[in-house]
């Protein structure tokens, strides 16, 4: 094994640059070294400047989603040695817009997810009553789409997001599922409300890619179409029960 | 609610275009727009059954006639295409039926190996009756 | 440009969130804003894994409860507050539950708990092997549908305005623009976690920096037991990735670098083929760790890029066992450090884990600076005393989280008062000082990073796992030079867009100021309780030591160390019982 490896790291200067260049650095080739490991050897020995998001490095803060050789990654779960012998290529998470280097703007999607009401829809029971019963099988159901960390990497590969960014997207798109499906909530008729828009839940063509890149196997593909499946019943009902509703 | 001043953050902001050919830059997408596609090879093969039945309906003349017309080598060679384009279609979505339609027997997911399998199965046994009623045995 | 709000809440952790939502619940149509330099559902928080204390079994009571957790402190709990705290728990994590944080279940829906090292009684929720995740994402998509709780994601607080003896709100850096920002506020809670990252080898994210710790000792708040640092005796070093308890309550072993289960020399029993509680490598934390470093002393660790490690061996229980029983522990492995621990050993050294000192406050959050408060992590209340119990973080960032956030609403409610002009000249001299001094100063060559190495290894050296007087007193020294040369680092990094360098060295800052804390309480502490070992002085002496130390920071930059008679209410101090 070679002792170092090349990374070349999208530099993105807003204000000087128009678009992203590219720099090539040498960092330590070691078994146990993932990409972020050679970023930060990068910004700590070579250059303070290049800019990127990172905090646990243990695949749970969702903070250092990266593209890695034109794949969305948690760089913090992808090792060096999987590379070699190089180049590696870093860049920003497509489908956002650049702040810098490897930032990406994700407001957008912090914007979304308050649309859909990720939180228990329902009239909260006292303390005193103890907790709402779920069995082990209710907990089950929604468990899946709960591990969400919100890393971003199913935005960057879905297509429908990066040519309509008005699409609400998977990650959004499988928490409103997660608490749709959750046993003491009772608001799954006032997400459909949100999500039943074109640019919703039918903007979603099956792609597939979010769940393939999703390092959680969340699965969000699967849960926009059960949605939709729900949705066209729904819709069915409502058309042949006008009166019945929901 | 998040506070921030879009005015002065937007500025600056490296806004990535996607290219035309966004499809052909992971085989995973290139095999979705090909699957996309396969929707225009169902509708001909449906227009194509459709002229075929009022061939059968309007007598023995027109049926000869769509009979020359479906041996004509362009239309073979686009309805071997057409066939592609449907095996693939159906393959593709035996593959993700699992994820867009999770089944429970007993409080239990069903695995997703098997209602594919199940789907194999449900191909064949159609096909069979198919080829019984053509055939004849 | 100057915005204002009711109350400023500096930290979107699980301590954060729910003092916000809190403080919204209290008093209706009130204006928070949380001011967190990474976004909320990012914070270190997410990591925890184990669970969260809170008694609610039939065979389990509060006094249970609280009788583990202050023994477990070694005595050095305030016995007032930790009785607060077991009884609010349950409560608390019960309101997560009502808001949707997946628990995990009995087959019958009700809620499941499990037995946690230290705790008797199985008392333990846990939303599988994630709970700090699930907590803290519950709490944040909660925190969405309040109207008054108002975000400033990834905006870093620089300092805190106080005058007249109350504090009046930030000033604080937006990353994404640069922009620096003057937030008036009636109060502010800081809920910024743990220093973790003043030492080299930690469990702690890279986020965990102390920064609320230095904002409130400089603004007048002391610190409290700032020398109780809790280390971890298995995590892998370099990344400091936690390996459970569970590995060696499986059958795993400690190896020197002869293969040698090395415990066996320490007191800890005697080996065999399978797990033994409470003996070998399912001994105390504590001792386990001070285990490694007799071990390093005596040059029989295994010297790697990261410093003296041992064997963690897992082999001998095959894939099968690993598998069932260990998947988590074999999926970190795997994925984050390259390694498989069904065919190689995994290295292991002790990390630390957590701070059980910090801002001084009273059981309702309130530090002796007016109009601030402090819970978490961040804040020493104090229940977890000399050493804090597995699974009381938890329950803690709850417990006072909601206090803090309660007691700032009605302090504003009652109490808040307009903005001083003194107070906003000295937001104009800090953003001076930020523009001039930090971003735009050309100094010498010191790099950031080079001081920050120099003080996690004269941490771990002087103020780790054993200390002295005499490693004490030369740390305090090197701190001293280092605080000389941080002037003297330039930032290669002059943008305006991001500047993560700019953080980097505010961080620093604020690491060396609580490092500083720690030496300096450690020194005095001629004692050993809990998390502190000094092997100049290694009993425990109640007669000058049953006192919490508060630190605090002179005019001159010096800290002084004062004493704080601990409460003791229902429980007279006794022999430690070593938790496992």
């Amino acid at each position: 094994m070679a002792d170092t490896i090349a990374m070349e790291v999208a530099r993105y200067q807003p204000g000087e640059d128009g678009a992203p260049t590219m720099a090539r650095y040498d960092v330590p080739l070691r078994k146990d070294w993932v990409v972020l490991d050679g970023l930060n050897y990068i910004k700590d020995e070579i250059d303070g400047t290049v800019t990127f998001r990172w905090s646990c490095r243990m695949g749970i803060c969702g903070s250092c989603g990266m593209t890695v050789n034109g794949e969305p990654k948690l760089t913090c779960a992808t090792f060096l040695t999987d590379y070699a012998p190089g180049p590696v290529r870093v860049e920003p998470l497509a489908n956002f817009p650049v702040i810098r280097d490897l930032v990406v703007d994700i407001d957008d999607f912090l914007d979304k997810l308050s649309e859909v009401k990720p939180w228990i829809v329902r009239d909260e029971a006292p303390l005193s009553a103890g907790e709402y019963l779920q069995t082990p099988e209710q907990l089950e159901e929604y468990r899946q789409y709960s591990m969400c960390i919100n890393c971003m990497l199913c935005y960057s590969a879905c297509p429908v997001y990066g040519l309509d960014p008005e699409f609400v997207g998977p990650a959004a798109i499988a928490l409103a599922q997660r608490y749709n499906l959750d046993s003491r909530d009772e608001g799954a008729a006032e997400r459909l409300d949100v999500l039943i828009h074109p640019e919703g839940l039918w903007a979603c063509t099956f792609v597939g890619d979010c769940t393939r890149v999703c390092p959680k196997h969340v699965d969000p593909a699967g849960a926009i179409q059960r949605y939709k499946l729900t949705a066209a019943l729904d819709t069915l009902k409502h058309y042949v029960l006008p009166r019945g509703g929901r | 609610m998040s506070v921030r001043q879009t005015a002065t953050a937007v500025r600056g902001r490296y806004q990535p275009r996607i290219s035309l050919w966004w499809w052909l830059t992971k085989p995973s997408y290139l095999l979705f727009v090909l699957r996309e596609l396969s929707s225009v090879f169902i509708a001909w093969f449906i227009v194509f059954l459709l002229l075929f039945v009022r061939a059968v309906y309007q007598g023995e003349g027109q049926y000869e006639r769509f009979l020359d017309f479906a041996a004509n080598p362009f239309v073979v060679f686009v309805n071997l295409v057409a066939l592609a384009f449907v095996l693939l279609h159906t393959v593709t979505w035996f593959v993700l039926t699992p994820q867009a339609l999770p089944l429970h027997l007993r409080g239990r997911r069903v695995p997703g190996g098997l209602i594919i399998a199940s789907q194999y199965v449900g191909w064949l046994v159609v096909s069979a009756f198919v080829f019984w009623l053509v055939v004849g045995w | 440009m100057t915005t204002s709000h009711d109350i400023i809440v500096v930290g979107g952790g699980g301590a954060g969130l729910r003092a916000a939502i809190a403080a919204a619940e209290t008093i209706p149509g009130i204006d928070v804003a949380v001011v967190s330099k990474v976004y909320p559902m990012r914070s270190h928080t997410v990591s925890a894994e184990g669970g969260a204390a809170g008694a609610i079994a039939e065979d389990d009571s509060l006094d249970e409860h609280a009788y583990d957790t202050i023994s477990g402190g070694d005595w050095l709990c305030d016995q007032d507050a930790v009785e607060i705290f077991v009884k609010d728990a349950p409560k608390e994590l019960l309101r997560l539950e009502h808001w949707g944080c997946p628990w995990s279940r009995q087959p019958d829906g009700r809620i499941a708990v499990r037995p946690f090292g230290g705790m008797k009684k199985q008392r333990t929720w846990f939303a599988a092997d994630k709970t700090g995740f699930h907590l803290l994402h519950t709490l944040f998509q909660t925190s969405l549908k309040y109207d008054g709780v108002h975000r400033y994601d990834e905006w870093y607080v620089s300092k805190l305005l106080v005058d007249d003896g109350r504090v009046q709100g930030v000033v604080a850096v937006e990353l994404t623009t640069g922009r620096i920002e003057t937030i008036t506020a009636k109060a502010v809670i800081l809920t910024t976690g743990g220093c973790g990252r003043v030492f080299p080898f930690t469990t702690n994210a890279a986020i965990k920096t102390g920064d609320g710790m230095a904002l409130a000792y400089r603004a007048g708040a002391p610190l409290k037991d700032m020398e109780f640092i809790q280390y971890h005796p298995t995590g892998l070093p370099f990344t400091g990735i936690l390996i459970t308890e569970a590995a060696r309550a499986e059958g795993g072993y400690l190896l020197n670098k002869d293969g040698y289960r090395y415990l066996q020399d320490y007191n800890l029993g005697t080996p065999t083929p399978t797990p033994v509680l409470r003996s070998m490598e399912l001994g105390p934390r504590d001792r386990l760790s001070q285990a490694f470093e007799h071990e390093v002393a005596k040059g029989r660790t295994i010297d790697t890029p990261y410093g003296p490690v041992v064997h963690l061996d897992l082999r001998h229980l095959g894939a099968k066992l690993i598998d069932t029983k260990l998947p988590f522990v074999r999926e970190l492995c795997l994925k984050y450090q390259n390694i498989d621990p069904v065919t190689e050993l995994v290295p292991v050294r002790p990390v630390v884990h957590y701070t059980m000192g910090g801002v001084h406050t009273d059981i309702d959050g309130a530090t002796p600076v007016d109009g601030l408060f402090a819970a978490g992590e961040v804040a020493c209340v104090s229940i977890n005393g000399a050493n804090r119990l597995g699974s009381n973080s938890l329950p803690e960032l709850l417990v006072f989280g909601t206090r803090a956030g309660r007691a700032a609403a009605w302090h504003v409610f009652r109490h808040g008062k307009e903005p001083t002009q003194a107070v906003l000249s000295q937001a104009a001299d800090e953003r001076r000082r930020l523009q001039k001094d930090v971003l735009e100063h050309d100094g010498g060559d010191e790099r950031i990073s080079a001081i920050r190495t120099s003080m996690q290894t004269t941490m771990e050296e002087s103020a780790g796992i054993y200390r002295s007087g005499d490693s004490l007193a030369k740390a305090a020294d090197t701190l001293g030079e280092l605080q000389e040369r941080l002037p003297r680092a330039a930032l290669d990094d002059r943008s305006l867009a991001f500047n993560t360098e700019l953080i980097a060295a505010l961080e620093l800052s604020a690491m060396l100021d609580v490092a500083e804390s720690i030496v300096a309480s450690a020194l005095r502490r001629e004692e050993s309780r809990g998390a502190h070992q000094r092997t100049d002085f290694p009993a425990r002496d109640d007669n000058r030591f049953l006192a919490h130390s508060l630190a605090v920071r002179e005019a001159d930059g010096s800290c002084r160390v004062d004493y704080l008679p601990v409460t003791i209410t229902r429980w007279a101090p006794g022999e430690r019982v070593y938790g496992r």
